[in-house]
């Protein structure tokens, strides 16, 4: 704070930080046309979307809307080898599934290593943060095998079982608990005869709920979106998930783009929706998660 | 921390009006004893107990149990091959033509997405390190591509990036490039489909890096900022000067992280071909990443052992990567030399 006197004096060059900075023309132009390459793909995907064979053979390129909408829906549902409607209920339930249980193993854990004293807390929470940078992508070919074992491979409990925590969603919890619920607090239910679980229950998970949020939204978005191991377990049978089935109607000798975006839309839509809804949460869950690591 | 100096205490202080009571109900306040004891001394072990087991099973097991099967004959389509392979799936990766191709695809891929990628977002966050109208609008916008399915993404791209009637096409005619008449080939050769692809990774990432580096742009305190209009540095130099090598380990942070994603490419790779299912990257392999041979080895020849002595040696190749990128990028953003 020696650095103020000066600057007052002249005051062309007074000193501001960016953030405090009222941005200029330029800025919001430049960031316009990110927000449109941002948006285009998937304004362009709506446009195929509602169209007919033609717009595809056009230059320049169609930009509007067609009203074939429900017409390619329409195809894309009753395709027979694609089990596109149950491919969207397939991935509703493992979505749903796997964030549930992430949001509630990891915040017991993250609950445990952030509040509790037990023998080997800090070298068991080590091996938590080691794990965070292993790609377990990297064991899948033994995961098959595993599967296999257990008589999943083909199952959705094969897609889900691998998704239930994650050392991620531990380490959230645990950061976030550290610094929102306050020792005194549980020591004071504690001396009241709390059992853990009672702490848990009653003040843990009320203070908590803006992480689970985050924690949730990120969980649901990242499982939804997974394409390579459901692909691997999954492709063949008559139970995908969504993205499985919208590759299937890319595959094949003659794909009919229309279709296949129709379906690529319809995957997508409620991915938009909860950014709509939760994409406060969403960013905040990102930018906490950077300031913390 | 201060759990550790505030539970014993606690444990005390609740344990001597116990002892004190003793009397007619002593089974019963024995039986609440025991009921405290575990809950205090077993009970964190149960919260965190279904983490690890999931964890092991199904995460850490497969991993370890991928060097078992990669030194194994295991093919599904052969049962009758000895057990043990010792060595061999690792000296045959070592002459196969189609892994190194892979690599050397993987690694063109990823240096024209990852550093676009982050240098771009480095861009996008300081200008959203604004003072802007309608601030939390701007910050959403840029997740849209981080929330849209790579599957959904890759097939709009892949159209775009079709040799007739694709809008990539189009806008380079706009400029002079190509044009109706010459149109590129985003398919035919290695560059143009690795650039395709790599556009493809940019505009998933680039919001999400952007946002990071926000974040750490925020906690930079302002007196640094003070300094240096003093010493009447602009924006732009303010950006290379002081904001990157302030928010260095974030930075630090995103190579790593774009390291290990980019190295595991699959999915823009495998449905940027018209031929998915075939899982060769093109009709030469122009564009096959390592990530899909494993998938094309273990699931379209079938040879289990030999996709996971591959993953093996990815793994071996993203470590390698992700030390290098570490002090490539801790030299050049001005951190210890």
């Amino acid at each position: 704070m020696t650095a103020v006197a000066p600057p007052r004096r002249r005051p062309r060059l007074v000193a501001r930080a960016p953030q405090e900075t009222p941005a200029g023309l330029w800025t919001y132009l430049f960031l316009a046309l990110t927000m449109l390459f941002a948006a285009f793909p998937l304004y362009w995907m709506f446009v195929i979307a509602t169209s007919d064979d033609q717009a595809l053979a056009k230059l320049p390129p169609a930009v509007v809307p067609g009203d074939r909408f429900l017409t390619n829906v329409d195809e894309v549902f009753s395709l027979q080898d694609v089990y596109f409607a149950a491919s969207l209920v397939n991935s509703v339930i493992v979505a749903t599934v796997v964030t549930a249980s992430v949001l509630f193993f990891c915040s017991l854990a993250g609950f445990a290593f952030a509040k509790l004293r037990f023998k080997g807390s800090s070298a068991l929470m080590l091996f938590v943060v080691l794990t965070l940078t292993v790609p377990n992508q990297l064991g899948i070919v033994a995961l098959y095998i595993v599967m296999g074992k257990l008589g999943w491979n083909g199952t959705l409990l094969a897609v889900i079982a691998p998704g239930l925590v994650t050392a991620f969603g531990v380490f959230y919890m645990r950061q976030f608990i550290v610094n929102t619920v306050p020792d005194e607090l549980v020591e004071s239910a504690r001396m009241d005869g709390a059992t853990t679980m009672r702490v848990y229950a009653s003040i843990v998970l009320p203070a908590i709920r803006p992480a689970l949020a985050v924690l949730g939204l990120l969980t649901f978005v990242a499982t939804w979106n997974d394409f390579q191991w459901p692909l691997i377990t999954l492709s063949g049978t008559d139970f995908p998930t969504s993205m499985v089935a919208v590759s299937d109607l890319a595959s094949g000798n003659y794909v009919i783009y229309r279709r296949v975006l129709a379906g690529a839309f319809i995957a997508t839509v409620p991915l938009l929706v909860m950014l709509f809804i939760g994409g406060r949460q969403i960013v905040r869950g990102i930018m906490e998660g950077a300031v913390k690591s | 921390m201060s759990t550790t100096r505030a539970a014993p205490a606690s444990s005390s202080r609740r344990a001597a009006p116990e002892r004190g009571r003793s009397g007619g109900d002593d089974r019963r306040l024995s039986w609440r004893n025991r009921l405290y004891r575990f809950d205090m001394r077993y009970m964190p072990y149960l919260m965190i107990a279904p983490f690890f087991l999931l964890f092991v099973v199904f995460g850490l097991f497969p991993l370890l149990f991928n060097a078992v099967v990669s030194l194994r004959n295991y093919r599904l389509d052969d049962p009758t091959l000895p057990y043990w392979a010792g060595v061999e799936n690792f000296s045959r990766l070592l002459g196969d033509e189609d892994f190194w191709n892979a690599l050397y695809n993987t690694f063109g891929i990823f240096l024209l997405s990852s550093v676009p990628q982050l240098l771009l977002a480095l861009v996008v966050a300081a200008l959203l390190n604004r003072k802007l109208r309608a601030q939390t609008w701007w910050r959403v916008g840029v997740l849209l591509p981080y929330v849209t399915p790579i599957v959904a993404s890759t097939m709009v791209f892949s159209v775009f990036f079709s040799r007739d009637f694709g809008m990539a096409n189009w806008v380079l005619g706009l400029f002079g490039l190509g044009g109706p008449d010459d149109p590129i080939d985003w398919r035919a050769d290695k560059l143009h489909s690795w650039i395709a692809i790599a556009t493809m990774v940019n505009w998933k990432w680039i919001g999400y890096n952007a946002l990071l580096y926000l974040a750490a742009m925020q906690s930079i305190p302002r007196d640094v900022y003070e300094a240096a209009a003093i010493d009447g540095a602009g924006p732009w130099k303010q950006l290379w000067r002081i904001t990157v090598p302030m928010i260095q380990p974030v930075v630090l942070f995103t190579v790593i992280l774009s390291t290990i994603g980019g190295l595991q490419l699959f999915t823009e790779p495998m449905l940027f071909d018209p031929n998915a299912q075939a899982a060769t990257g093109g009709p030469n392999g122009e564009w096959q990443t390592i990530a899909q041979l494993i998938y094309k080895v273990g699931w379209k020849d079938l040879n289990l052992g030999y996709a996971a002595a591959m993953s093996w040696a990815l793994f071996l190749i993203i470590l390698i990567v992700a030390g290098v990128n570490y002090v490539v990028t801790n030299r050049l953003s001005g951190g210890r030399k």
